[in-house]
């Protein structure tokens, strides 16, 4: 009797001590968003996705046993801050990949350190230097802004729309986008006629429009973000325009048809598919990522899901499926990135490879229309 | 055509003059009372469209009832800051009152990013969206209200400051604080009153700006640097020079973003400010070296 008791006991500490012994380590990864200062429109819904997907990861279960842990610094926009903080992921907190950081400017200034750390950097950020020329040790998951620009000027050439004006914002999205649609005009055989701008700050845009209503051009393109744009549309709408007006995707979200009103109606911009995620046909390949999140971000913060916290969902599946398949360091984690292929995010369908770090192709944007203050896809 | 655009520059220029000379007297005010020049004067006009946004959307209040509402409640925060800020100082020397403003500009904009989030929000014009057409140009129906409340404040101003017994103080305040108080005259509660007056002021025009250009934590930065230009401009003046000075800091802008091009929009209004610094101290209307009025 006594000896059946012990022998109990022993068995149940030697169970004790193996899922000790079996018990997967934790994953930890490292995310750097901007969640206050100016780019906080990126920076929260990236968080709040990041931490949204790897909690339903870890309710589920892990990855094969692993559960991830994120560990999530707020740069406020600041691109010496983000450095301070990626060494810091890396020396004290020694995760294994680092998510973000939210803006060009930061990621730029956060890749000598993620390349000499030897930790793969999955940025947010859509410029196109990040990926061009290739690091080793760095990808990104938002759209390249030549993919956009090329979207639209697809649009123009089809309806015979040569002769398009400019109005882009005076940051670092706006500049890089006045870059983008300056050097592939020509590709497409349209003419910029006229090539203005206005500050992030700015509250009245009739004097650039009517520069523009002046000229002879038949579309006009707006690059900026919130809100800018929807001032834009209002001046416009004021000032009488009637030529088309493009938006760029950094207004992809129901807060830029909710700014702009009446004026937004008939307004097309290029977008991620995640607005029109309900929209999509079925045999969409990103349709069943793209309905998961809308509706888990829905259910936890009660806001639309935007391409921005995308970014971030597809930053943490790309690192669930490298550990899926085996990789618990960093190199085997970066190793495993650079051969997803096909692997349907928000941003798009991914095809990492060697020379190609972006992973998107054009199909990632879709050209949508603000119609009865909602979004349809032009087809 | 050239003539159309050169017209629209005008009007454009001249609805936003008029905000940026409703700012400038708030700044004037203060300056005139008390010496400060209030950098937090731009957040007041924030405040003004925020608590706007609070009283329709939360409050459900109509429009007619938003105003009064935000008027108030920017107010009590102006009589706040007041109290709790500016009264207390021990040694209050132009530079610690100027550091304290910048203080409490950037802790009622934290506070206001804290409560109304970061978002831009949309607030309903006056009275519709459709636009009127003068000559070859057009403008909104909220352009209108922007020129007449400007003028209607402008007048109430005139009024109070000259036929009033405290504006009356007020004014003796500012030509020369001691000899005001000599006479009898309570200066802190003038000094309390500039900031009721400038508040309201701040918050009105915030209030009826913020259809046209939308609101959000951090919009007071940027219009409170116009609304000091313009008041440089007029020779930090509570009067018509510094809403001749928003006016023309409107039209030159505007006219220098069409003509010249948009990238100098902004440089522009602080070239003028640094030539005025410079060139007229005193303002583009005040004699050199005569006291302020």
């Amino acid at each position: 009797m006594k000896l059946k008791f012990i022998n109990l006991i022993f068995a149940a500490v030697t169970l004790l001590f193996s899922t000790n012994v079996f018990a997967a380590e934790t994953i930890k990864i490292g995310a750097l968003f901007a969640v206050t200062g100016p780019a906080a429109f990126l920076g929260e819904p990236e968080r709040n996705s990041a931490k949204m997907v790897v909690d339903e990861i870890n309710k589920a279960g892990g990855v094969k046993g692993h559960k991830l842990e994120l560990v999530v610094y707020d740069t406020t926009g600041d691109a010496t801050k983000a450095v301070q903080l990626a060494t810091k992921l890396i020396k004290d907190d020694k995760v294994i990949a680092i998510i973000g950081p939210s803006t060009t400017g930061e990621t730029m200034a956060v890749i000598p350190v993620a390349e000499k750390g030897q930790v793969p950097l999955i940025s947010c950020s859509a410029g196109s230097k990040i990926t061009d020329p290739v690091k080793k040790w760095v990808f990104k998951t938002a759209q390249n802004d030549s993919l956009a620009v090329g979207k639209i000027y697809e649009y123009l050439q089809k309806s015979k729309q040569t002769k398009v004006s400019i109005l882009t914002v005076s940051d670092g999205f706006g500049a890089s986008g006045r870059e983008q649609l300056k050097s592939q005009a020509a590709k497409y055989g349209i003419t910029i006629v006229s090539d203005e701008t206005y500050g992030p700050k700015d509250t009245d845009m009739t004097a650039q429009l009517t520069k523009i209503r002046g000229s002879n051009s038949q579309a006009v393109i707006c690059w900026g973000t919130n809100p800018g744009p929807a001032l834009v549309a209002k001046n416009a709408k004021q000032l009488g325009i009637k030529i088309p007006l493009f938006m760029s995707h950094g207004v992809s979200s129901k807060k830029f048809i909710e700014l702009a009103g009446d004026a937004s109606e008939g307004i097309k911009l290029p977008s991620g598919k995640v607005v029109v995620a309900d929209m999509l046909p079925a045999a969409e390949k990103q349709k069943k990522s793209l309905m998961a999140f809308v509706k888990d971000y829905s259910k936890h913060y009660k806001a639309e899901g935007d391409h921005f916290g995308g970014h971030a969902w597809d930053a943490v599946m790309l690192i669930r499926n490298a550990v899926e398949n085996g990789a618990l360091t960093a190199a085997a984690i970066r190793d495993q990135i650079e051969s997803t292929k096909s692997f349907a995010g928000i941003g798009g369908s991914f095809n990492y490879s060697q020379a190609d770090h972006a992973g998107l192709g054009k199909d990632a944007f879709v050209l949508v229309e603000v119609k009865n203050k909602d979004w349809s896809i032009v087809k | 055509m050239q003539l159309d655009q050169i017209l629209q520059y005008t009007l454009s220029g001249l609805s936003t003059g008029a905000i940026y000379a409703l700012i400038g007297i708030g700044f004037s005010i203060i300056y005139n009372a008390t010496g400060i020049i209030n950098f937090a004067q731009g957040e007041f006009v924030m405040l003004g469209g925020l608590f706007t946004l609070t009283g329709l959307q939360l409050l459900h209040l109509p429009l007619w009832a938003s105003v009064p509402f935000s008027i108030t409640a920017t107010t009590v925060i102006g009589i706040l800051f007041e109290r709790l800020a500016i009264r207390p100082l021990r040694q209050p020397t132009p530079l610690n009152l100027v550091i304290i403003t910048i203080g409490c500009s950037i802790l009622i904009r934290g506070l206001a990013m804290l409560f109304w989030g970061k978002d831009t929000h949309a607030i309903q014009s006056f009275s519709g969206d459709n636009p009127i057409a003068i000559g070859g140009a057009t403008i909104l129906p909220q352009h209108i209200w922007i020129l007449v409340v400007t003028l209607i404040i402008i007048a109430i101003n005139k009024f109070y400051f000259y036929h009033t017994i405290s504006g009356k103080a007020m004014r003796a305040c500012s030509y020369n604080r001691r000899a005001a108080g000599l006479v009898g005259i309570d200066v802190r509660r003038m000094v309390l009153f500039s900031f009721i007056i400038s508040s309201a002021m701040g918050a009105v025009a915030g209030i009826i700006v913020a259809p046209l250009t939308m609101t959000a934590y951090d919009v007071g930065v940027m219009l409170g640097l116009k609304g000091f230009c313009a008041a440089i401009i007029g020779g930090m003046s509570s009067g018509i020079s510094t809403v001749i000075g928003g006016l023309i800091l409107g039209v030159l802008e505007s006219l220098g973003a069409g003509l010249i091009s948009s990238g100098y929009k902004d440089a522009i209004a602080f070239i003028i400010l640094l030539l005025i610094l410079f060139i007229r101290p005193q303002g583009l209307f005040g004699k050199a070296d005569s006291e302020r009025v």
